[in-house]
């Protein structure tokens, strides 16, 4: 951008007021800034993956790869660290989250999507995305002093009596369980997959629906055997991005999962999940080798998240692609 | 052949109409935890909330009396400072991802924006730590803040691309045809067409940042009193919320559910305003159309 007056000479330049001379480089200031902030987003992302790697030297060389396979967690003698307990407590929470989610949510999005009439879906649709903003303390306070005595516990109660034979459901109940915390999960997953499988509902052409209809289809045949199949990898990335978001949830987890160190099978039992130690013992570690320990949980976990989120990425992407319609995540 | 034709069609049909039914049944079974969490909140926090409850300091238990004042100031510091930080480096890298969609910066904002949205808050919080209260050796509210506008930032770089986008290029082709510069078109021009949608972005980054406790365990930190300087731990609402639930005191409960009353209307406020801002744009763009 050329600037000021062209037939001004040199010394009247001294007299413009610094501002109209920074003015005069606006462009090329305007398009520095934009590249610092948006250079800045990107090396956040890097920096993040280095100050965990460089903050959790000491326990990867201390204990290597066998931290991820180990299940000894004692700072107050031996000082050694085992990630396992943590990790399989974050899967088992996970899965349980999703077994529940999964077909209500998605059963959800059929009926916001296909079923129901539109002045019905949008406050409906507006609801369960006003489930999204509460925030996890609250889910965690809900879920504390209200889900689990009046849900939870009958509901493990119920699973001992008639499943108690199973390790899976052995007792005794306590409330603070990881069927609890998956089931608090659950509910706060819901917002996800409901939302983003509405979208790829949406995203699908009408002319599919059109040409089943057409067939001689019900209305879910339609739905069962043309758009669910059409839209496969969408659901997918839903349910992966509903998984990210359980697999990373803190607060709300580590107030209902009761925060037991014991490795039993049971899910009735109290456990602990990556986020929840991590959570629980970090203004608690009194030497580094400890603070690294729990950092590496949190690199495990930062890697584990990012390929999930890559994952989900990848397959809604390819929906979208493949309807050629923006498909929001 | 026809009797046993209708009679599959009357099946198809009965098993069309349960299934469309079992859909409404989900629905409602997603809605209803909300409904039901809100019910609480209300009812448990409703008898606790007074005025001095806002402008009064905790008091030990046992102590009648006691309030969230130092919290409030907190919750205020922490994400009024996060929202200073990722607010113009969000907005800028958002324009920029809007404006240069195509180029390599543009695809790798976007996915960088992915990748931090799907960072948990509590690796976040290990990140503020890291870099801010290790070498300061104590935790602060400034180190709170830094974790919060992390989390913010995604949601502000994605509302302002989606709404800058949305602004007709007419408008920025005008401003340029006028002679005006880049900068100023985008400034004076494109800025103001979008500000309802940023203004939602934002709104909606605080919504979330405010809710936020688990970067805030060994950030913020936590304190009993209040002395508004950033270099100083401080309490936050979240935060409170979770150490009053997990103590075991009677009367600490009972604060924490009046607490999460001021912090869910706080949050859903944020909410509903934002769509409704989204929705008279919506409605604004359409009648410029």
């Amino acid at each position: 951008m050329t600037s000021g007056n062209p037939t001004a000479s040199p010394s009247a330049n001294t007299r413009v007021p610094w501002f109209r001379r920074v003015w005069a480089h606006g462009d090329r200031l305007y398009q520095i800034l934009l590249l610092l902030a948006s250079a800045a987003v990107v090396v956040l992302v890097c920096a993040v993956a280095y100050e965990l790697w460089a903050n959790s030297a000491l326990s990867r060389l201390a204990f290597g790869w066998r931290f991820l396979v180990t299940t000894a967690w004692d700072p107050a003698l031996t000082k050694t660290f085992g990630a396992l307990p943590f990790i399989l407590g974050t899967l088992i929470t996970s899965a349980i989250a999703l077994i529940v989610a999964v077909p209500l949510g998605v059963g959800t999005a059929i009926f916001l999507a296909e079923v129901s009439p539109d002045w019905l879906s949008r406050p409906l649709g507006f609801l369960a995305e006003l489930l999204a903003a509460v925030p996890s303390v609250v889910y965690g306070l809900w879920g504390l002093f209200v889900f689990i005595p009046a849900f939870v516990r009958p509901l493990a109660k119920m699973l001992e009596r008639g499943l108690g034979f199973l390790p899976l459901f052995d007792g005794p109940v306590y409330g603070p369980s990881r069927l609890a915390a998956g089931l608090v999960l659950a509910i706060m997953v819901f917002p996800t997959i409901t939302a983003v499988s509405r979208d790829v509902f949406r995203a699908i052409p009408g002319g599919q629906r059109e040409a089943a209809m057409a067939m001689g289809a019900t209305r879910w045949e339609m739905i069962w055997k043309v758009l669910i199949p059409y839209g496969t990898s969408g659901f997918l990335g839903a349910i992966i991005l509903g998984l990210g978001r359980a697999l990373g949830e803190t607060i709300a987890v580590t107030m209902v999962i009761g925060n037991n160190l014991d490795l039993t099978a049971s899910l009735l039992h109290p456990g602990y999940t990556m986020a929840s130690i991590i959570a629980n013992e970090f203004t608690e570690a009194t030497f580094d080798l400890y603070v690294h320990a729990l950092i590496e949980i949190g690199l495990i976990l930062f890697g584990m998240t990012l390929l999930i989120n890559l994952v989900a990425r990848l397959l809604i992407w390819r929906v979208s692609l493949r309807s050629r319609t923006e498909v929001r995540a | 052949m026809i009797a046993s034709g209708r009679s599959r069609l009357r099946l198809r049909r009965s098993i069309n109409s349960g299934m469309l039914v079992l859909t409404a049944v989900c629905t409602l079974l997603v809605v209803a935890p909300l409904l039901w969490i809100l019910g609480y909140v209300v009812r448990e926090g409703l008898p606790a909330l007074s005025p001095e409850f806002f402008t009064s300091l905790p008091t030990p238990v046992g102590v009648a009396g006691g309030g969230i004042a130092n919290a409030l100031v907190g919750s205020l510091m922490t994400v009024g400072l996060a929202t200073i930080i990722a607010g113009p480096i969000g907005i800028l890298a958002g324009m920029y991802a809007a404006s240069h969609a195509e180029s390599p910066l543009g695809t790798a904002i976007r996915f960088s924006t992915d990748i931090i949205s799907g960072v948990p808050s509590i690796v976040i919080g290990i990140f503020a730590y890291t870099i801010v209260v290790l070498p300061q050796r104590h935790f602060s509210a400034f180190s709170g803040a830094v974790a919060l506008s992390f989390i913010m930032l995604p949601t502000i770089i994605r509302t302002t691309e989606e709404m800058v986008r949305l602004v007709p290029t007419s408008l920025r082709e005008g401003a340029l045809a006028l002679g005006a510069a880049e900068w100023k078109t985008s400034f004076s021009v494109m800025l103001p067409a979008a500000l309802n949608g940023l203004l939602t972005g934002v709104m909606l980054a605080v919504a979330r940042a405010a809710g936020e406790a688990a970067p805030m365990l060994f950030t913020a930190f936590g304190n009993p009193f209040m002395n508004g300087r950033f270099d100083q731990p401080t309490a936050t609402l979240p935060h409170l919320i979770y150490v009053y639930a997990v103590s075991p005191y009677e009367d600490w409960h009972a604060k924490a559910w009046a607490t999460a009353l001021v912090l869910i209307t706080l949050v859903l406020v944020l909410n509903v305003t934002a769509r409704l801002f989204v929705w008279w744009r919506a409605r604004k763009i359409g009648a410029l159309r």
